[in-house]
């Protein structure tokens, strides 16, 4: 396959301008309680119902720090292939909101957890290499809720003092399309970790997007203006596209960009200045002095490191090295942790190169149509790979088996029960089949004769009429093999 | 350095303290004159020195990650100036 070339610039009749892209992901962390205190994490609880003496900020609490957490940073660290800090330092970064009861966030400033580390991307162009600049640990804050009076806002501190990741590139994307590649593979990464489950309908996975732009060919980085905020992959690729767009008019027409916080409407597909988030961009950090610094052995670490799962990237090549597959289809199968499971459950058992096809073909666009994800599957691994056996043995044919698929779709049921029931078995009976054979032919006693004066088209509609009297089950190869022995006599 | 009004101002906006314009003055020489002397310790030269985050020559000691709290929702609320049955009630607050 030929590769393709990068291209996403803002080409205008002057110039051609190259988008500037570095993301901040906030990741929420998978633990039982928060940082920093004894609550519940789940998702979903009645308002208020999670929230501690600590987490609603009374005075004179303390916050204590959650071994779990330190864990899972330093997981997903490694999983970056990131620096580990054996010594780092939680700051407060004060800012006045009404879900942040503190009045400031707990947050690791100058001495994050982890340092720099390295994601590769499978870009059309070929692979792209991605900078993380550090990964931090933090406390999420409350959830202000606007719609339910006209003159009020409700707030709910259930998910205040929830752990947080904050994972930052480096300024290395460069298209949405990369920063949709980019995102997704964090989330594959973390939720092979068991880190974060990456759903971004609830929350657990959101990102500020820092856009700037400059002509193609400069080195010199333009003004950067960060999206507060964005809360799915898409609103991400079109909250770049409209600002990169918006900079270029800017900059065209001879003004100037001022870097600022900028919010993404998503009725109007465009960005717009948040004025009120200036003056609080003054954080004011400063040594959490309830916190002591946290110091790691790097026995610890190793450990953590021995314990890793197969990696997206690993599995990647293995499924390529092992199964013989295109890194496309390896790629598929590697994107979710249970899809791959479900891949490796299937060919346990059964003919890799058709248990892969089906499942990239045939479940995935079933599972795609029901919006269902693998795990809830209507056909198990285990029936999907007694169909493929099916096929393979003989004793269905391509066409049939996906008859019953669909109605392993519908029912869940075995195939042999399905095959059984329905009477699909695929009729191998050489006696049977010549039976079928010499009533077609003599049927069509006409079209034989043309047949042997030289119109050798007509083989096919012998075999399009045998089928259809045997209902789509005969064997092909053996009404082949008796076809051809007959119109030779 | 010298902090003037201005500075005085933003701060205490920052901190959402109100502040008597008639207080600026005095208020901005305090602490002009307080961070004239904490500004003594700048002679120092601690280019070798990492600063320090903590006095007690320990470090963090952590729990275990278990759900022993919370489910206070009534004492959560109790003290608040503005509730419901579920909720903190503020002023609206609009992006």
């Amino acid at each position: 396959m030929e590769k393709e070339k990068f291209d996403y610039y803002i080409k205008t009749e002057k110039n051609s301008w190259e988008v500037v892209i570095g993301l901040e992901v906030h990741a929420q962390v998978i633990s039982e309680s928060k940082l920093f205190s004894g609550s519940s994490t789940k998702f979903g609880a009645k308002p208020n119902t999670q929230v501690s003496l600590v987490d609603s900020a009374f005075p004179g609490m303390l916050p204590v720090i959650n071994q779990y957490c330190i864990e899972q940073a330093v997981k997903t660290g490694l999983g970056l292939n990131a620096k580990i800090n054996l010594h780092s330092i939680f700051d407060r970064k004060n800012y006045f909101y009404a879900d942040l009861p503190a009045g400031y966030q707990i947050s690791q400033y100058k001495n994050p957890i982890v340092g720099e580390g390295l994601v590769t991307l499978d870009m059309p162009y070929g692979s792209k290499k991605i900078g993380i600049e550090r990964l931090h640990l933090e406390q999420d804050a409350g959830k202000s809720i606007h719609d339910l009076s006209p003159d009020n806002t409700f707030v709910d501190l259930n998910r205040s003092g929830v752990a947080l990741m904050e994972i930052v590139s480096k300024p290395d994307l460069r298209s949405p399309s990369e920063v949709n590649s980019y995102v997704k593979k964090l989330r594959t990464i973390m939720r092979y970790l068991g880190t974060c489950d990456g759903n971004m309908q609830e929350g657990s996975l959101r990102a500020d997007v820092n856009v700037s732009i400059r002509k193609k060919g400069e080195k010199k980085f333009g003004t950067r203006c960060e999206i507060k905020n964005v809360n799915s992959i898409k609103f991400m690729e079109m909250a770049i596209d409209s600002e990169a767009k918006r900079q270029v008019e800017l900059l065209e027409s001879g003004k100037t960009i001022e870097q600022e916080t900028r919010l993404f409407d998503t009725k109007k597909n465009e960005t717009r200045s948040m004025r009120s988030k200036e003056e609080a961009h003054d954080y004011r950090y400063f040594p959490d002095p309830d916190l002591l610094p946290l110091e790691l052995k790097q026995s610890f670490v190793d450990n953590l490191k021995k314990k890793l799962p197969e990696l997206p990237d690993q599995k990647k090549d293995r499924f390529i090295k092992k199964f013989k597959l295109t890194p496309y289809e390896s790629n598929v199968l590697v994107s979710e942790i249970d899809i791959s499971k479900y891949f490796e459950e299937v060919i346990k058992n059964a003919d890799i190169k058709l248990a892969k096809n089906w499942i990239i073909v045939e479940l995935f666009a079933v599972l795609n149509e029901k919006n269902l994800d693998i795990k809830d599957s209507p056909v198990s691994p285990k029936n999907l790979a007694s169909l493929v056996n099916a096929i393979s043995s003989g004793e269905i044919s391509g066409k049939i088996a996906k008859k019953v698929f669909e109605i392993m779709v519908e029912t869940g049921e075995e195939p042999s029960k399905i095959i059984k029931e329905k009477g699909l078995k695929q009729q191998s009976d050489p006696k049977e089949l010549e039976k079928i054979v010499i009533k077609v032919l003599g049927d069509n006693s006409d079209k034989v004769s043309e047949y042997k004066s030289g119109k050798e088209k007509l083989y096919g509609f012998f075999v399009g009429e045998i089928m259809k009297a045997s209902s789509g089950k005969a064997n092909p190869k053996l009404v082949n093999d008796i076809l051809k022995e007959k119109l030779k006599k | 350095m010298s902090i003037d009004k201005n500075q005085v101002k933003k701060v205490a906006k920052l901190s959402r303290i109100s502040l008597d314009d008639s207080k600026l003055e005095s208020l901005s020489k305090d602490l002009d004159s307080i961070l004239n002397f904490v500004e003594q310790l700048n002679k120092l030269d601690t280019k070798k020195t990492e600063p320090l985050t903590s006095i007690v020559d320990k470090t963090l000691e952590p729990r275990s990650d278990k759900i022993n709290d919370g489910k206070i929702k009534d004492q959560i609320l109790k003290n608040s100036p503005d509730k419901n049955e579920e909720f903190f009630i503020v002023p609206k607050v609009i992006e």
